[in-house]
């Protein structure tokens, strides 16, 4: 429900950035996202479609990578991915995760850029 | 001919203006020695009721105010009005959720340094307050004896972003025959470590050791900040 304000949020994070690099033309923008950041890509996807339109990044297509939860074990002693978000425990122990270290990501990670 | 396209690497947070603002208002609340609390939960949860209730109990040892997110009408601010303690709604009209901005601005003209506690109130949804940072200490997300058992697993991400699970109108829960195994196995899942209470508003079954560990988590977050009933001004208090 609140991806249209998102896909604003990254057109205006996207323009800053071009704007910066000398106002280039922006064809592609890469996106990470996390299960845990409460977006549904698809959603994000087709509500950027809407926003872009009129925008000074019509031309960029939206790319989503999804990534992974991932979580430092204490009895593996490494970070591992987590079964899902609905049981969040070591893929390959099962003991209980704690400690995230990855999965709420919502971030611009790089600009296809001419 | 064309030039040619490159990759440039950024790490731009699509939040980013959200997480400036939630940060500046943590910076805000710490500096003047409130102790700040959201809650979250789908519609009907008993949100209202329950922030009533803590109102009411929490007055009495501190100074408390509280904002409250609603769609479209004021019905909630004037139930909490009863409570005898400053109240301010935001009216968010279409949007979804409450946002650091509307925190920032419904507090205008407020002396925070006069507060102990201040409760926000977010819009009756489980899906998008997960994503925004309001600048809060401690949230807490409100699930109640007649929901469905599987809320955590369908929700997964709000039980993720609260600290805390708050079992409501619990006198209802065998009426509603109430699978509390399955519901602590199911928070568990999502959060492992979550702590969770169960109240109910209605008759205050439970709501003593939730206040508890709420004045408990400020004592600790706020050292050497006493509450202070009468208004005066405390010795350090900046």
């Amino acid at each position: 429900m609140h991806e249209l304000s998102l896909a604003l949020n990254i057109l205006d994070v996207v323009a800053e950035e071009a704007e910066r690099c000398g106002g280039v033309r922006v064809l592609g923008i890469y996106l990470k996202l996390g299960p845990l950041a409460g977006v549904v890509k698809e959603a994000l996807l087709s509500a950027y479609e809407i926003a872009r339109v009129g925008s000074s990044l019509e031309g960029a297509e939206l790319v989503i990578e999804e990534v992974p939860v991932m979580a430092y074990c204490p009895t593996c002693g490494t970070v591992r991915e987590v079964v899902s978000v609905q049981q969040l425990c070591c893929i390959e122990c099962g003991t209980p995760a704690h400690q995230l270290v990855s999965g709420r990501e919502l971030e611009v990670v790089a600009l296809e850029i001419q | 001919m064309s030039t040619p396209t490159r990759l440039v690497e950024v790490r731009q947070q699509v939040l980013k203006q959200n997480d400036l603002a939630a940060r500046a208002l943590r910076q805000r609340f710490h500096a003047a020695g409130v102790f700040v609390v959201s809650l979250v939960s789908g519609p009907g949860a008993g949100k209202t009721a329950f922030l009533e209730e803590v109102l009411k109990r929490l007055c009495a040892r501190n100074r408390v105010a509280a904002l409250v997110g609603d769609l479209a009408t004021d019905n909630d601010a004037r139930r909490l009005a009863r409570a005898q303690v400053p109240i301010r709604q935001i009216t968010t009209g279409t949007v979804c959720h409450l946002e650091a901005e509307m925190i920032g601005n419904a507090l205008a003209g407020w002396r925070l340094d006069d507060l102990d506690f201040l409760f926000i109130e977010n819009v009756g949804n489980l899906v998008c307050p997960s994503t925004y940072d309001l600048g809060e200490d401690l949230r807490l997300v409100l699930l109640s004896v007649t929901e469905g058992e599987d809320k955590p697993l369908k929700y997964p991400t709000i039980f993720h972003t609260a600290d805390v699970a708050v079992i409501t109108k619990s006198d209802l829960a065998a009426a509603a025959e109430f699978n509390r195994t399955a519901v602590y196995r199911n928070i568990r899942s999502v959060r492992p470590d979550m702590q969770v209470f169960e109240v109910s508003a209605k008759t205050g079954e439970g709501m003593d050791p939730c206040l508890r560990f709420l004045e408990s988590r400020r004592v600790e977050s706020r050292p050497g900040r006493g509450s202070n009933p009468e208004g005066a001004v405390m010795p350090g208090h900046t």
